[in-house]
């Protein structure tokens, strides 16, 4: 089959591969470009695992054909520390036990993400709202929940809004 | 947080622990939240190759043929396995600890015996490929007449669903199709008491459904030997499984796992490991079998349907004087572990109450449907749900609040259970009251004062005369020879019940307040069927208690 070349931007770095006509964003980036942290649950847009930003958005990858992403900047888990700075999301999950087996965490943590980012201080439904295409089978919705709400707090949401994390 | 409470258990924690009791962030949570944690998919291998299996259309037929030869020629296929490729093509889990017969193909040779039972694979270059050479393959079925209920499946006549166990039931000690538990005489009971409440409950299957998916990659590695990465809740048990399957050393198997993306039981029963092995051994090539979701959630082992019926006998007073309960457990088509929660199961009855006439089988059954497997407390959560409903519904025809019923039927410390140990630490009294007062229940000063630690044992502690034969073992129909008479009053009541608050409390029997008591002692201890009559003193622990169980060699 012939392979198409894609460029895009991975967590602010470039990178260029190869791909097969119809291949999933999620296939590229775990089987393409070696970045596991986006995962495969369903394959069908149902569970959330695979939750990535594109350009700012959050996609599920494993339904955003590769070809698509040409040009484009695309986020995950992987990138959301600065070094070994931790995102406040990020210490927000430890704090508040947010995960358990951890598969949906990155998935999460990329859907929360772009909530805080277009909104510093969302209210609980809408961080509900925000995660409600991510399902978690071991930790529950709450200490998620509280986790999110909580990291915006702390980023500061209205006038402190920019303190608190370099890139956003 | 944690909360415990010295009063119930002084004896049961070192105070100077400085590790329990303490909230401790999760050893694993930094690599969560950075998306570093590998899970067994998180591996890259040169060379990958994907294994998919084909799946049985029928719960239940024979395989008269099957032609792979259009499947072999399609691209990217490397490989087809079929049943006769697996070095030993039959096992039971629990093989390993030596609890019944092996009755499991890891391919169907002969015939299927559940929708979806895995008949060959196919490893390929990619999924895709895989996919594409299934379609390929041809199998001629003849349907059988399939069993989808537990009872049904026990009829004679009903079809056999898997040759190991003719009956449809799985045989303990290789000689018993239920596990059975007799502790006095429900009949009798029955006919003393002022209610009887029956009810059937039925619980379904359900999938444990896991955000990741069933799967594991083999690989070849130095010294002729394979690394596995697996998602499997059980490493060790997995590596024997696959080990026996494959008649090799378990040396030559390394397993890596341990970081299971949600398992909840599921992940027990080495679905994918045995086939990734063999598929890297006949290719020499990494191999990769992953359940896609919806294989996941139709042919992934469920937590298995449970059904029981529960008849109790309670007096006006709130005492539950007799319990019986007949449990059917569906195990699917193949063991797995439902042998194994069939005897927690029984273990569970009566709950935990003191009830003085006990009497349960608990079948475990096959079915041509998806083989069951653990799940959180399998064996345990079917039957508790229904004793719990039934404690509801009891509280409801007496006239009682549910909470303060419970309190009074609850074990205290030195009560005798229907299992011929006696309880102690007991702590059901004061968690009802806990969770009452949580819940703002009001429940009567009467009951807020009672406790576990009194009121308990004297008549309490009695194992009832139980009708057994000349050998001890206890059964439907069998003459009660060694039974010792009966007290003579044909209206004996059970044991007093009804405690009285704590302060006024003595260990030492209580007239009962509303029944006449016989006046004889209590009767002499019969032959116990299973268990030493006073456990206490001859305590069993470890390889012994679990192979009187399981009715196992002693190791
Ligand atoms: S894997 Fe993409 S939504 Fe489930
Ligand atoms: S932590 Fe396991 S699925 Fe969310």
């Amino acid at each position: 089959m012939a392979k198409t070349p894609v460029q895009f931007r991975l967590n602010g770095s470039d990178k260029a591969v190869f791909v097969d006509g119809g291949e999933n964003l999620l296939n590229v980036l775990r089987r393409g470009v070696g970045d596991m942290s986006a995962k495969y649950g369903c394959g069908q847009g149902t569970c959330g695992v695979c939750t990535v930003l594109v350009d700012g958005e959050p996609q599920l990858a494993c339904l955003t054909l590769a070809e698509t992403c040409a040009g484009r900047s695309v986020d995950t888990a992987l990138g959301l520390s600065d070094g070994p700075n931790l995102h406040p999301l990020q210490t927000a999950f430890m704090e508040h036990f947010a995960a358990q087996c951890g598969f949906c965490t990155s998935g999460m943590l990329m859907a929360a993400k772009a909530l805080l980012d277009r909104n510093a201080s969302p209210t609980r439904e809408e961080v509900a709202e925000a995660i409600s295409g991510n399902i978690c089978r071991c930790t529950g919705y709450e200490p998620i929940i509280n986790a999110i709400m909580d990291a915006a707090a702390k980023r500061g949401g209205g006038s402190n809004r920019e303190q608190g994390h370099a890139r956003v | 947080m944690l909360e415990f409470r010295k009063e119930y258990f002084k004896d049961e924690r070192d105070d100077r622990l400085n590790e329990v009791g303490q909230p401790r962030q999760r050893q694993d949570m930094l690599g969560h939240v950075t998306g570093r944690t590998r899970y067994f998919d998180d591996h890259a291998f040169e060379g990958l190759l994907h294994l998919k299996v084909l799946r049985s259309p029928h719960p239940h037929a024979r395989l008269r043929s099957i032609d792979t030869a259009a499947a072999e020629r399609a691209p990217g296929v490397k490989r087809v396995i079929r049943a006769a490729d697996v070095p030993v093509n039959k096992n039971t889990l629990l093989s390993l600890i030596n609890f019944g017969k092996d009755d499991e193909p890891l391919l169907a040779a002969d015939k299927v015996r559940y929708k979806g039972e895995p008949i060959l694979a196919i490893v390929a270059e990619s999924e895709a490929a895989a996919y594409d050479a299934l379609t390929k393959v041809r199998v001629e079925y003849d349907p059988l007449p399939a069993v989808f209920d537990v009872e049904e499946a026990l009829k004679s006549g009903a079809p056999v669903v898997n040759e190991t166990y003719p009956t449809n039931a799985f045989e303990y000690h290789e000689k018993y199709n239920h596990q059975k538990l007799r502790f006095g005489d429900v009949e009798r009971a029955f006919a003393q008491a002022d209610f009887i409440v029956e009810e059937r409950y039925q619980m379904s299957p359900i999938e444990h459904a896991p955000t990741e998916t069933n799967g594991s990659i083999a690989a070849p590695e130095t010294n002729d030997r394979f690394v596995v990465h697996t998602c499997t809740q059980a490493l060790f048990f997995s590596l024997g499984t696959a080990a026996k399957l494959l008649d090799v050393p378990s040396n030559r198997l390394h397993f890596l796992g341990g970081t299971v993306g949600g398992g909840f039981g599921g992940k027990v029963d080495s679905l994918t490991e045995p086939l990734s092995i063999l598929g890297a051994m006949l290719t020499g090539r990494p191999v990769r079998y992953v359940l896609n979701r919806e294989e996941e959630m139709l042919y992934g082992c469920p937590r298995g349907a449970e059904r029981h019926y529960v008849k109790d006998g309670v007096m006006r007073d709130g005492r539950i004087i007799a319990r019986k309960v007949t449990s059917y457990f569906d195990a699917g088509a193949y063991t797995r572990l439902s042998s194994y929660g069939a005897v927690k199961c029984i273990a569970h009855i009566p709950g935990p109450y003191t009830i003085p006439n006990v009497h349960a089988e608990c079948y475990c059954v096959y079915t041509n449907r998806t083989p069951a497997t653990a799940m959180r407390g399998f064996g345990i959560t079917g039957v508790d749900f229904s004793l719990e409903v039934q404690m509801d519904k009891l509280a409801h025809k007496v006239g009682m609040d549910p909470m303060e019923f419970r309190i009074l039927n609850a074990y205290r410390d030195g009560d005798m259970k229907a299992h011929r140990r006696e309880a102690h630490n007991c702590a059901l009294i004061e968690c009802v009251q806990v969770a009452a007062e949580k819940a703002s229940w009001p429940i009567r000063d009467e009951y807020r004062r009672m406790n576990s630690m009194t009121g308990g044992g004297g008549e309490r502690a009695v194992i009832p005369p139980t009708a057994t034969d000349e050998g001890g073992r206890i059964g439907a129909g069998r003459p009660a020879t060694s039974t010792p008479p009966r007290p003579p009053p044909p209206t004996v009541a059970p044991p007093p019940r009804a405690p009285v608050p704590a302060a006024a409390q003595p260990r030492a029997p209580q007239p009962a307040t509303t029944q006449a008591r016989p006046a004889v002692p209590p009767p002499p201890a019969p032959p116990p069927p299973v268990a030493p009559a006073k456990p206490a003193a001859t305590p069993q622990h470890g390889a012994t208690r679990f192979s009187s169980v399981f009715g196992t060699r002693r190791r």
